[in-house]
């Protein structure tokens, strides 16, 4: 028990450390989906409130406090995601001579 | 399942996070990034359902069911010039979510917490708790503040009164204290706890109602940030991986981008949180003699033009401007003209603002260009046309080191050969500084709004 919290300081730590390093390039035109799919990610402490409202039996006040928390992070999951898709789906390439609003897919090659 | 099962499928969705988030790097993988990162979420949260911690179900699936309804209406009906209070209120709901995670953590039961089967709460797990009641309570009452600034709900405007940073500090100090006493003795119906909640709101509301509208960027990346961060303490508190590793990638992003929005304002981030920018009118006072133009003399000129640059600011997504901007473009490329959009990585409300608008106008990604690259060329652009932008085109940042701004690295449209500026009225900008370009030899003011104003260019050219 003693060294479980030295090992999620580990994790802690490494971590910032990746994201620092897997976000310190990206494109100006990418920083909104960006800030709104990392927004998503953090609707994570989803599976923390599962945990809260879902355990058996204890006190009804912690049940609630676990709903709310599911409904809280749910909305931040849900709408994260799918406002960030849209508003990829609308970042198009120069080639395709915007017709089809929706259905086409980001261009997979980048002409450089 | 088995706690070995779920933690596998717990590692898995945060591969698939770290690989999402990878892809969101670049344009073309950026929506297939968004999805891996998505699928991951659905993972971890089966998992969790699937695991032994979870019984009681009829409770979550209301819960779930009526958050999946509010995110995804709002997801979808949310026009595009309001994304940023959208970011906002999802930034909250995040932090909302931690904190109550935290709180729910201090009641024995709760299952995958240290307190799980335990009657009295350890210190770990109390000091845990604490972060993340602090920081979800911040980032939750910050990120109301700042979307009530971005609704215009609240006065967008920088509000100071005297003693503001001795009120804070003392917040803070309060705070602080409580967290001590309530380390000391951690209980769910310890009067100190509700003490640490109502200051961790108060605090958040006081500590963003100092930040003008035009540092909202700055704002949001940081409670984009605070928002993963608080999901980490949950983590810590229920001693889970998976909300540690994302919530400290998602608090690393977010601190990447605020360093990023005070960079591209040539300011600190103790600066813009604490010095109340835009509310003092400072800098020197510019005379001279504004020259306006008409759009059909406009139209002369841009159809004359070879090359041309748009400079959108935080007055096109105001006047909605993006999609005649995109049409009159699309008449002057049509012309053989060469143009562009430059954007300023602070114009706007919130970081990338101006992109998306314009990605929703359709126009192509490839032809926004960033603040360092077009600044070389400027003298080679025969028309720069600045809509609804103002302190990112101010001069005065080079020139005045008296401004405000000076030394804020800006786009110099007063490089280009001819500049049209698109402005309702000669209003100064939310920084509240003269703009010396409205005066200089080369500027032509077309005074209205800025989507009326384009369209009767348009209007002119098709004749």
């Amino acid at each position: 028990m003693e060294l479980v919290p030295v090992y999620l300081a580990f994790i802690l730590a490494l971590s910032i450390f990746l994201g620092f390093e897997l976000i310190s390039k990206v494109p100006a035109t990418l920083h909104t989906p960006l800030m709104s799919g990392a927004n998503a990610i953090s609707g994570i402490t989803l599976v923390g409130a599962l945990f809260a409202a879902g355990a058996d039996g204890p006190d009804w006040l912690a049940t609630a406090l676990g709903c709310a928390a599911v409904f809280f992070a749910t909305v931040n999951v849900v709408g994260g995601y799918l406002v960030t898709d849209r508003m990829l789906g609308m970042f198009k390439k120069r080639a395709a001579p915007s017709a089809g609003e929706r259905d086409k897919p980001v261009s997979e090659k980048p002409d450089l | 399942m088995t706690d070995v099962v779920v933690n596998l499928a717990y590692l898995g969705a945060a591969m698939l996070f770290v690989l999402g988030l990878k892809m969101l790097g670049s344009p073309s993988t950026a929506r297939r990034g968004n999805a891996l990162s998505a699928i991951g979420m659905l993972i971890a949260v089966v998992a969790t359902l699937l695991s032994q911690g979870v019984v009681a179900w009829h409770w979550i699936a209301i819960a779930a069911a009526a958050g999946v309804i509010v995110g995804a209406l709002a997801a979808r009906l949310v026009a595009m010039t309001s994304m940023p209070e959208m970011v906002a209120l999802f930034n909250g709901s995040g932090g909302i979510a931690s904190l109550l995670v935290g709180a729910a953590a201090l009641f024995p039961g709760v299952v995958g917490g240290a307190a799980g089967g335990e009657a009295a709460v350890s210190t770990f797990t109390a000091v845990t708790v604490l972060l993340s009641v602090m920081i979800g309570g911040v980032t939750f009452s910050g990120s109301i503040v700042a979307w009530g600034k971005l609704a215009e709900v609240l006065p967008s405007g920088a509000l100071l009164f005297a003693g503001q940073r001795l009120v804070n500090g003392g917040l803070l100090a309060a705070l602080v204290a409580c967290g001590v006493f309530f380390v000391l003795a951690p209980a769910a119906d310890s009067p100190y706890f509700v003490a640490v909640l109502a200051l961790a709101l108060a605090l958040g509301v006081l500590a963003v109602v100092p930040i003008g509208g035009a540092d909202m960027p700055v704002v949001i990346s940081l409670l984009n940030s605070y928002s993963g961060l608080a999901a980490c303490a949950a983590g810590f508190a229920i001693n889970n991986n998976v909300l540690i590793v994302s919530g400290s990638l998602v608090g690393a992003a977010g601190i990447i981008l605020t360093n990023i929005m005070c960079k591209a304002m040539n300011r600190s981030l103790a600066n813009v949180l604490f010095s109340g920018f835009g509310a003092v009118r400072a800098g020197a006072k510019v005379e001279g003699e504004v020259k306006p133009i008409t759009a059909e003399d406009a139209s002369l000129i841009l159809e004359a033009a070879s090359a041309v640059a748009f400079v959108p600011g935080y007055g096109m997504a105001v006047a909605q401007a993006q999609h005649v901007v995109r049409e009159l473009g699309e008449m002057l490329e049509a012309n053989g003209c060469e143009v562009s959009y430059a954007i300023h990585p602070v114009a706007g409300r919130m970081p990338g603002h101006m992109n998306v608008l314009l990605a929703e106008a359709s126009v192509p990604y490839d032809q926004l260009v960033e603040m360092e690259d077009v600044n070389p060329r400027m003298a080679n652009i025969d028309v720069a046309v600045v809509i609804g932008a103002n302190d990112v085109v101010n001069p005065a940042a080079r020139q005045d080191a008296a401004s405000p701004i000076y030394g804020m690295p800006i786009i110099n449209v007063d490089h280009a050969r001819t500049v049209f500026v698109l402005k309702r009225s000669m209003a100064s900008g939310f920084a509240g500084i003269d703009n010396p370009l409205f005066f200089g030899a080369n500027t032509r003011m077309l005074f209205g709004d800025a989507t009326a104003s384009i369209s009767a260019v348009i209007a002119s050219l098709k004749e």
